[in-house]
């Protein structure tokens, strides 16, 4: 069970968090301005890499916000967490 | 002749205290404090199994978790039987009852041993992947059987385990796996440092090797002495638990660690409802693993009769409990704890045949011999001979060969490093080849390595090493190491890496011979060479195919072994050929213990309304609906659920019912913008909605399929009471507040689950309002004041209502909100006021049969993710004029507007009795092989006298008229297609 | 190819089997090919076999990048059934059942196909709908799969508990027979005799760095660790690891790559005869020949690479096993492990070309991808053949979720109402 650190509570057990996918994939101001290819670029096409992943997560059993974190998906191990809206902080990508 | 094996004095069980146990229902005497393995041995009993494939006869070969032989079954009563059990882990207690496995008919004799003497080389490793083959489809009625048979090893409990098991949560700063020399040492350092210690330790005595620590002095004393000392401070300090029976078997990530702690297995009486094993998960903020190193066998030919052992098991058994493992023993030496053995045995009156080094001579020799011991150096080992006991050992030495009468024989490889809860961690294992043993290297988590586990093998060596490793943790932990003196050890003979891996020289044909690798799998040294010689290169490869190390040892003693074999066979060293994976468990962890205490009514919560009990009480049948209870139908008289379900839609249509929509979910949407958020949300248009009215609101997932949908009320401008189906509530409220915080940062809306705080009355039927009138007060329940569709807070039976005037039924229809507290209270109330109208109270199965008859669809019955609001009949309440919804971009995709939909239409059955099969499929007449729907709902219907149904249909609503087919296994039922409102399509019953 | 058969066994066995011959041989790589497969799993070694056996291209590689069977292949459950509710999701899978039923022979290589059932329990109103829309949706699709009452889906798996007052009670079962297990190591490496032996080279240790396209954008060979391999034609077989695999193209997937873990008891004799699923609790296990008794866990909830998932996943579905076969309580856990299993949007699986000529996909099957190994095995190597899917892989195409014609099998099991 993952640790993860909240940036409004601090670190806390995963069981306290809904995960959400890949983050920083805005929905599109117009969808209807959108070609087939590109809806379907925003609905389902992901990133799915293998090492930092910057993924949405939801302290769901806690303050219930929404937050960013960069995790290195051959690990686990979390490198940060922010704030939505925030960009993604700069980490030494091992 | 009883414990004729024991010795006068010494070790740590407790000779005023005899245990009577039985072993395959032959009665012994143990002494408190053995193991089942100890007490067999004290009484001279070596045999004590069947091997997996071969049945040959097997004996005890360790003292601890790597035992590969000696698996036994334990029974307590008829429902506490648990098989596969260590013997050098089963503590003994009073009573015991012990069974062997894998036999028939006795121990003594197994018919299956023809699998070793006339079939054992025709079915080398991997054989049952050449044949069995023919004829086809033979397989699994004809061959499988027999291997299935013939395989497993104990029998599996059948009756329902009455023990209990708990569980716990725990934080440690620093987690101490095993508690030997440098284990103990790390928790002095760490407890002195004023962090939270846990440490634990698999056996019921804490001390790993020191408990055998005979020839050594710590700090000045006897090492057990300084040993139980310690044992005494550390168990005094409130900051730190100990956990002896506890073994660490799996390490999770971020540490997380589990352990499992055997708490009743040996007493003889357990207190009723004491838990048997207690699941820990700690989460630590370090990890020191001391988990010591485990003695390898050595791979010759019969390496495996009974009475051939481990050496240093055999002097665990002499130094901890007092027992000779024989009277007459030969040792094969390839590291020099050989000789340490030789001494203390010798000294307890063990006549030491000869010392069979298989190296040039070491100085440990010379020594050995100075003593007056027999040493061979540059052996071969060529044999063993002993039926259901060893015999003899024939060697070669010095170009003569010899047959060297022996009990036992004892093998001294050398000591593999247990690494494998670091590498569960994820850490790196790196090949030392100064002590031919995969180390610790990099870690993947907050851990540190100590002691033997890390090659420290040496007393003193690892006692510095668990004091550095646990100061280390302390800092680590963000703690103030103290400077707490390192023990220092004297007197032990230095044991340090090397050995020997792989097969011993031998001039013996290892293709003809048997020379066991993996004990329990039957894995010999020429399975192995077969495996490379087949081209099974990779050491995974190698594993699987001959199953080496895949019993439930999981290879502790083998794996190495099989490395070393493949590395001589194929020329490649041992980095090269790489090493398997480590997986959890350590050791294997019971499913109760896994499973604590979710059973039965814990297994799952169960949601109850607070109307429930009153339900319960007046007879309801109820369904689960994900975890809620729902009353199902209300039988009475010994109904059934047709015979109930008819009478109760007939009551609501004629008269009234009552029904508990408490579980419905609840969101209260509320801000400036809520408005704003609910139109961007539903694919209904919201801005219009007046305050007081109430609107059918449905919700698109992002992908355009139909998710939710539910009656949503405006309270006042800024303010919507929203609905949902009850197994949506928790996913719409968390899309709903995935866009509010992550989409439209910009919209002021708040968000609050009110599924709980409001118990919902469904009041429906002609008479509902004559019933509800009386109670309420503060509304007026009119038509012109309260049309169908509205809501308002008013008060009902002196308590805080909130009332909509809805219908699921199709009949007048008001839903009653009021706070969970009052809901049984004003339940009851509108009960009695009820009766004389007429009300019952109706169940899920009424509401559903009343909702078809209208056409209303059920999420998750009419619609299963696949359908769209057009397909479902809905495309009228999708807000035409919005530039955009939830959902609605990607209902312009060219799948979603295709001709050939399925959509929701009614269908009628030719004949008005036949009530169809829900899910099943639809044809049309002229193609009857492909089906262009199913059908949804299904119900016989009392108020139009015949059967009805709703269905998914391929170009339905085209199709209004036609006949199709419904196929079942005894022919097609026809019925036609008709629009799916059955009953008041223009809403006459409603609107009154 | 040296011939498997009791006759061999006995044969080599007089010799001491000395004279086996390796399975496959250790190919080195070969400076260009006609077919490059990119995953040494059931489904790549298959395809391979299959573009030579079927379409007689021989002049393959199957490019792995540890050992061959080392992925999902060797870390599943081995549960085979072809009862699905859309018709083609129950096309494709029966097809790969039908092919099952003839695999040992058709590889001389027994990989020990046991039509022992499966049996899938319902506990709610929801389930028993659920369950009989597949079994009619099955019967038209000549796919056997049959409703059992409690009473009888003991009578066939008689360890079953079916007390009516438990906290989810068994209130029948969907059965297909025709269902089952196979023995997942020897799929890989029968597929890899086989292929061996019509001329396929399989390059284990040998990963792949880096997709090569020439001016027209098509496929001219492949980066690898052990150098550089041309071919025209690239099929990617590499389950969690595709998204990283056609990265390297330039193609991106609807794919999220999960944690699935799986756990395995200590061997007991024969106490359990069938494969059990219950969805709705969470659990599904059968017994192995071995006599171990084989469990699936859940998925955790992010997307991992690590090949383990957290203790909570394996408690949870230990907590369901016990509840559904309270005796097997003392039974202990001997194995836990992890996989890696890429998961599309409607949990189907993607067959196809892709946008990049010369580049074709096999990926997205989620928990479900050793059932179809020879079909799939069978369909991808038919479509890099011909450059065109099968019939019956026509549907299974990326461009269904730009287009919204989704196969949507776990969507059609949705909790309800």
């Amino acid at each position: 069970m993952l640790i993860i650190d909240c940036p409004y509570c601090g670190a806390r057990p995963e069981l306290e968090f809904s995960y959400g996918g890949q983050a920083h994939i805005a929905r599109p101001q117009h969808p209807a301005d959108l070609c087939d290819e590109d809806w379907n670029g925003y609905l389902y096409v992901r990133d799915n890499p293998k090492g930092v992943h910057a993924e949405r997560w939801r302290h769901i059993h806690g303050c219930a916000r929404f937050f960013n974190a960069l995790r290195d998906t051959r690990t686990d191990h979390f490198l940060a967490t922010y704030k939505v809206g925030e960009p993604a902080p700069k980490v030494s990508r091992p | 002749m009883t414990s004729s094996f024991r010795t006068a004095s010494g070790g740590r069980v407790d000779r005023d205290r005899p245990v009577n146990f039985t072993f395959d229902g032959k009665a012994y005497v143990g002494l408190h404090g053995d193991t089942l393995a100890s007490a067999l041995l004290a009484n001279g009993v070596h045999l004590v199994g069947r091997s997996f494939k071969y049945h040959r006869p097997r004996g005890i070969v360790g003292s601890g978790a790597d035992e590969p032989n000696a698996l036994v079954g334990v029974r307590r009563d008829a429902a506490r039987y648990t098989p596969n059990l260590l013997a050098t882990q089963v503590e003994l207690y009073d009573g015991l009852a012990a069974v062997s496995q894998n036999r028939y008919p006795s121990l003594e004799y197994d018919c299956m041993a023809v699998n070793d003497t006339l079939l054992g080389r025709f079915i080398p490793a991997g054989f049952y992947y050449k044949t069995f083959m023919w004829p086809k489809g033979a397989w699994d009625k004809l061959y499988e059987p027999r291997i299935r048979k013939a395989a497993g090893l104990g029998v599996a409990p059948t009756a329902p385990d009455p023990d209990v098991y708990t569980q716990r949560y725990a934080h440690a700063d620093i987690l101490v796996i095993g508690a030997g020399p440098a284990g103990i040492a790390a928790a002095q350092q760490a407890a002195a440092s004023g962090a939270r210690v846990i440490l634990a330790d698999d056996r019921p005595a804490m001390g790993g090797s020191l408990l055998a620590a005979a020839d050594t002095t710590v700090d000045g004393e006897d090492a057990r002495a300084w040993l139980r000392g310690s044992l005494a401070a550390l168990a005094a300090l409130s900051n730190v638990t100990m956990l002896p029976r506890t073994i660490a078997f799996g390490y999770y990530p971020h540490n997380w660690i589990g352990l499992a702690e055997k708490l009743t297995d040996h007493l003889p009486y357990p207190a009723s409802g004491q838990p048997r094993e207690r699941l820990w998960q700690v989460r630590a903020r370090q990890v020191v693993i001391a988990a010591g190193s485990i003695e390898r066998p050595l791979v010759f030919p019969d390496n495996d009769r009974p009475g051939i052992m481990l050496a240093d098991a055999a002097r665990t058994y002499l130094q901890e409990y007092g027992v000779m493992v024989g009277r007459k023993a030969v040792i094969v030496a390839a590291h020099d704890s050989a000789y340490r053995v030789a001494h203390e045995l010798r000294a307890a009156g063990i006549e030491i045949a000869a010392i069979v080094d298989i190296r040039s001579p070491v100085p440990a020799a010379q020594s050995a011999r100075d003593a007056g011991l027999r040493v061979l150096c540059d052996a071969k080992v060529e044999g063993t001979r002993g039926r259901l006991r060893v015999s003899a050992i024939t060697i070669t030495a010095d170009g003569k060969r010899e047959t060297l009468a022996c009990d036992t024989v004892l093998m001294a490889g050398g000591f593999t490093p247990s690494v494998h809860l670091f590498s569960q961690s994820r850490g790196k294992l790196v090949w030392d080849e100064a002590i031919q043993a995969y180390l610790p290297g990099e870690s993947g988590e907050a851990e540190r390595s100590a002691g033997a586990c890390r090659g420290r093998f040496a007393l003193s060596e690892a006692l510095a090493d668990g004091a550095e490793a646990g100061r280390s943790a302390a800092r680590d932990a963000g703690f103030s190491p103290m400077d707490l003196p390192i023990p220092s050890a004297q007197g032990a003979r230095a044991c340090g890496g090397g050995g020997h891996i792989g097969a011993v020289p031998t001039g013996a044909d290892l293709s003809r011979a048997k020379a066991f690798v993996d004990w329990q799998n039957d894995v010999t040294a020429r399975d192995i060479a077969l495996a490379a010689r087949e081209g099974f290169l990779s050491i995974e490869h190698v594993k699987r195919y001959t199953t080496t190390g895949m019993a439930t040892d999981q290879g502790k003693l083998s794996n190495i072994n099989a490395l070393g074999i493949v590395s001589n066979v194929t020329g490649r060293s041992i980095p090269e050929i790489g090493l398997t994976t480590f997986r959890a468990p350590y050791t294997p962890v019971t499913f109760g213990t896994l499973a604590g205490k979710a059973r039965g009514d814990l297994f799952d919560p169960m949601r109850v309304t607070a109307i429930h009990d009153w339900a319960a009480e007046h007879g309801a049948v109820f369904e689960d609906v994900g975890n809620w209870k729902r009353a199902r139908y209300f039988p009475r008289h010994g109904e059934d659920m047709h015979a109930a379900v008819g009478r109760e839609c007939l009551q609501v249509r004629n008269q009234v019912g009552i029904f508990d929509a408490s579980t419905l979910g609840k969101i209260e949407v509320v801000g400036p913008d809520a408005a704003e958020f609910m139109n961007r949300f539903y694919v209904n248009a919201w801005l219009k909605l007046g305050v007081g009215r109430c609107r059918y609101g449905v919700l698109l997932r992002e992908d355009g399929f139909v998710l939710d949908d539910g009656v949503v009320g405006r309270l006042a401008p800024d303010r919507f009471h929203v609905t949902t189906t009850t197994g949506g509530a928790a996913r719409v409220l968390a899309m709903m507040e995935d866009y509010l915080q992550t989409e439209w940062s910009d919209l002021k809306v708040w968000l609050t689950s009110t599924t709980e705080q409001w118990s919902v009355i469904a009041v429906q039927g002609p008479k509902a309002r004559a019933v509800l009138a009386p109670l309420v007060t503060g509304i007026d329940l009119s038509a012109e004041a309260f049309p169908h569709m509205s809501i308002a807070d008013a008060q009902i039976c002196g308590v805080p209502m909130r009332l909509m005037r809805v219908s699921f039924t199709g009949e007048l229809g008001f839903e009653v909100n009021v706070p969970s507290g009052h809901g049984r209270m004003v339940w009851e109330a509108i009960w009695e006021c009820g009766r004389s109208n007429g009300m019952l109270a109706y169940g899920t199965e009424t509401m559903h049969v009343l909702r078809a008859e209208k056409g209303f669809i059920i999420i998750g019955q009419e619609t299963d993710g696949t359908v769209t609001p057009d397909d479902a009949g809905l495309g009228w309440a999708i807000g035409k004029a919005k530039p955009d919804f939830v959902g609605k971009r990607s209902l312009a995709r060219p799948a979603m507007i295709a001709p050939d939909r399925k959509q929701l239409v009614g269908l009628l059955t030719h004949d008005a009795a036949t009530v169809l099969e829900e899910g099943a499929q639809i044809t049309d007449p002229l193609d009857p092989r492909a089906a262009i729907g199913h059908v949804t709902s299904a119900y016989h219907s009392v108020a139009l006298g015949r059967s009805i149904a709703l269905a998914l249909v391929r170009g339905g609503r085209a199709r209004m008229g036609h006949t199709l087919h419904v196929p079942m296994p005894d022919g097609a039922i026809t019925a036609e297609v008709v629009q799916p409102v059955f009953l008041d399509p223009e809403g006459a019953r409603i609107h009154v | 190819m040296q011939r498997f058969s009791a006759l061999s066994l006995f044969r080599h066995g007089l010799g001491r089997h000395q004279g086996w011959k390796p399975q496959w041989r250790q190919a080195s790589p070969k400076p260009t090919y006609d077919a490059i497969i990119v995953g040494g799993g059931g489904h790549g070694l298959g395809a391979a076999y299959y573009l030579a056996k079927v379409h007689g291209i021989r002049n393959v590689a199957v490019l792995e990048k540890g050992w061959i069977g080392g992925g999902n292949t060797g870390r599943n459950t081995t549960i085979i059934r072809s009862n699905y509710l859309f018709d083609e999701s129950a096309r494709l899978y029966d097809h790969a059942v039908k092919m099952w039923e003839g695999l040992s022979k058709e590889l001389n290589y027994n990989v020990m196909f046991s039509q022992r059932g499966v049996m899938m329990l319902a506990h709610n109103v929801h389930d028993i709908q659920s369950f009989k829309r597949h079994i009619h949706a099955n019967r038209i699709n000549g796919v056997d799969n049959e409703w059992l009452t409690p009473e009888a889906a003991k009578a066939y798996c008689p360890p079953l508990n079916i007390d009516p007052k438990v906290r989810y009670p068994v209130l029948g079962a969907a059965l297909q027979r025709r269902g089952g297990t196979a023995r997942h190591d020897a799929v890989a490496w029968g597929y890899a005799r086989a292929a061996d032996a019509l001329g396929v080279d399989i390059i284990e240790n040998c990963e792949v760095t880096g997709i090569r396209r020439d001016a027209s954008g098509a496929v001219s060979g492949v980066e690898t660790t052990r150098g550089l391999i041309a071919s025209r034609r690239i099929g990617v077989s590499a389950a969690g690891h595709s998204s990283v695999i056609m990265d390297m193209a330039g193609v991106r997937l609807p794919l999220e790559s999960y944690p699935l873990q799986a756990l395995v008891s200590e061997p007991v004799k024969p106490v359990f005869p069938c494969v059990v699923m219950s969805n709705t609790i969470h659990a599904y296990m059968s017994q192995s020949d071995k006599g171990e008794l084989v469990i699936g866990a859940g998925t955790d909830v992010y997307t991992s690479y690590t090949q383990r998932g957290g203790l909570h996943i394996a408690t949870h579905t230990l907590e369901a096993i016990c509840e559904l076969f309270p005796q097997f309580r003392r039974m202990r856990m001997l194995r836990n492990w992890g996989g890696i299993v890429d998961v599309t949007p409607d949990r189907s699986p993607i067959i196809a070309k892709t946008p990049v000529p010369g580049l074709y996909i096999n990926c997205g099957w989620g928990t479900g991808g050793f059932k179809a190994t020879p079909g799939a095995a069978h369909l991808f190597a038919h479509t890099i053949a011909r450059d065109e899917p099968h019939p019956i892989n026509a549907s299974f195409t990326m461009e269904r979720f730009r287009d919204g014609f989704m196969i949507d099998e776990a969507a059609a099991a949705a909790v309800a109402h």
